[in-house]
C-alpha cells in the first residue's frame, strides 16, 4: 500500500538526518529519485520552494512527494513518517537519560556524523550543480556534455553577487527566477 | 487540556514565521516564545535542549518542539506541539503542490525555474563551504568528509553507509586518540596528565 510505503520511506529518512537543516538533503534526493517518484528536474523546484517557505526544509520536502505520490493523505503520511523517529526517540531520551549531548559516546558519534553530513550535502549539490548548470562528472569521465553559455554567465554572476550581498534565501532565489525568465 | 492548545499554538506561529535556513532560524523565537513569554524553560535549559535537538536523529526543529512538549505536558505535549510545527508546512506546501504541476509548464515558469535552480546551487554551495571548517576541524574529520564526498559522488555507496559509517568511524577513533594523548602526556612529564589529556573532548562546537 502506497501509504505505507510513504511512511516507511521518510521514516527512513526522519532517521538518517543527523545534524543541521540540510542533513536531510542528500537521503531526501537519494530515496526520491530512487523510488521513481520526483524527477531530477522536480526535486531541484521543489527544494528551491521548500527553502522558501515555512517550515523545516526537510518536512517540506516530505510534504512535497507526499502530496505528489498521494495527494493530502499521502502527504500527512509522509510528514508523519518523517517526524515519528524524532518523536519516539526524543522522548526516549527526555524521560531516561540525563545529559545525553555530553556523554562522550554521543559526542564521538557526532565528530563521526557531522564531516560525513557534511561531505554527503557537498555530493548532493554536485548532482544539483550537474543538473542546473554543468555536466562536470560528465567531463571528468571524459565525455563533452553540453555547455550553456548563458547558464554558466548566469552561474557566475549568482556566485558573485551572493558573495557580496548576503539576501534572504528567498530573495535570492527570487532574482534567480527573474533572471532565469529573462535570460535562459 | 489547555495548555496542550497553547503548545500547539506556540510552535504553529514558530513554524509559520522560520523560512529557510533550517532550524537555527528558529532559536532566537524559540528564545523569545518559550523563555521570555511563557517562562517554561530557563534559557539554559532551552540551550541545552536545542543541542540535544542537533545531536539525535530527526530534524532539529521537530526535536526541539517534542522536547519541549514533553517536558511540559509528556507524550501528548510532545504531539502537540510537534504537529503545531509541521502544520504551517503541511497546508502551505499542500496547497502550492494544487498547482504546481501545471504552474511549471508554463514557459514563463519554466525559464524562471531554469534560472531559480541555478540560484540553488549557488546557495547549497555556500552552505557547504560554511559548514566546512566547523565540520572538519582536524584531519580526521576532513578525511570522513571526504571519503564520504567522493563514495557517494561516485555511487560507491549508499547514503545510509556513508552516514553510518561516519558516526562508527568517529566512535572508534576519538577514544583511541584521547587515550594515545594521555599515554603520551603521562610519559613525557613523569607525571599524571590523564585528567588534563581526556578532558581535551573532540571538537564538537555546538
Amino acid at each position: 500500500m502506497i501509504y505505507l510505503e510513504l511512511f516507511a520511506v521518510f521514516f527512513k529518512i526522519g532517521l538518517l538526518t543527523i545534524g543541521g537543516g540540510l542533513s536531510s538533503l542528500p537521503l531526501l534526493q537519494e530515496q526520491c529519485l530512487q523510488s521513481g517518484w520526483i524527477g531530477e528536474g522536480e526535486f531541484m523546484d521543489m527544494l528551491a520552494i521548500s527553502q522558501s517557505t515555512p517550515g523545516p526544509i526537510g518536512i517540506n520536502m516530505a510534504t512535497f512527494t507526499g502530496y505528489k505520490v498521494a495527494a493530502f493523505p499521502g502527504a500527512v503520511v509522509a510528514t508523519a513518517g518523517m517526524v515519528a523517529p524524532s518523536i519516539i526517540i526524543i522522548v526516549l531520551i527526555a524521560a531516561f537519560i540525563r545529559d545525553f549531548d555530553r556523554r562522550p559516546l554521543v559526542r564521538h558519534l557526532m565528530s563521526g556524523f557531522r564531516p560525513a553530513a557534511v561531505g554527503l550535502i557537498a555530493a548532493a549539490t554536485l548532482l544539483i550543480f550537474t543538473g542546473a548548470v554543468y555536466d562536470l562528472p560528465g567531463l571528468l569521465r571524459g565525455a563533452e556534455p553540453a555547455c550553456n553559455p548563458v547558464t554558466l554567465l548566469l552561474f557566475a554572476g549568482l556566485l558573485v553577487l551572493h558573495r557580496l550581498r548576503k539576501w534572504h534565501p528567498a530573495l535570492f532565489l527570487l532574482i534567480g527566477a527573474a533572471a532565469g525568465a529573462i535570460l535562459c | 487540556m489547555r495548555e496542550l492548545w497553547t503548545l500547539f499554538s506556540v510552535f504553529f506561529r514558530i513554524g509559520l514565521f522560520t523560512v529557510g535556513g533550517g532550524g537555527y532560524a528558529m532559536l532566537p523565537m524559540l528564545r523569545r516564545e518559550i523563555v521570555e513569554r511563557y517562562g517554561w524553560l530557563s534559557d539554559p535549559d532551552l540551550l541545552n535542549i536545542y543541542a540535544i535537538g542537533q545531536s539525535t536523529p530527526g530534524v532539529i526543529a521537530v526535536n526541539t518542539a517534542t522536547f519541549v512538549g514533553y517536558r511540559r505536558r509528556g507524550i501528548c505535549g510532545s504531539l502537540a506541539a510537534t504537529a503545531g510545527i509541521v502544520v504551517p508546512s503541511l497546508l502551505v506546501i499542500s496547497l502550492i503542490s494544487v498547482f504546481f504541476a501545471e504552474f511549471r509548464e508554463i514557459e514563463l515558469v519554466a525559464r524562471a525555474f531554469a534560472g531559480i535552480r541555478i540560484a540553488i546551487t549557488v546557495l547549497l554551495i555556500y552552505i557547504v563551504a560554511g559548514m566546512f571548517k566547523k565540520a572538519a576541524p582536524d584531519i580526521f574529520s576532513l578525511l570522513v568528509l571526504l571519503l564520504a564526498f567522493f563514495l557517494v559522488a561516485a555511487g560507491i555507496v549508499p547514503v545510509v553507509w556513508a552516514i553510518l559509517g561516519g558516526g562508527v568511524a568517529g566512535m572508534l577513533y576519538y577514544p583511541l586518540r584521547d587515550r594515545t594523548r594521555a599515554a603520551r602526556a603521562t610519559s613525557e612529564t613523569g607525571e599524571s596528565a590523564t585528567a588534563e589529556a581526556s578532558a581535551d573532548k573532540p571538537e564538537d562546537g555546538a
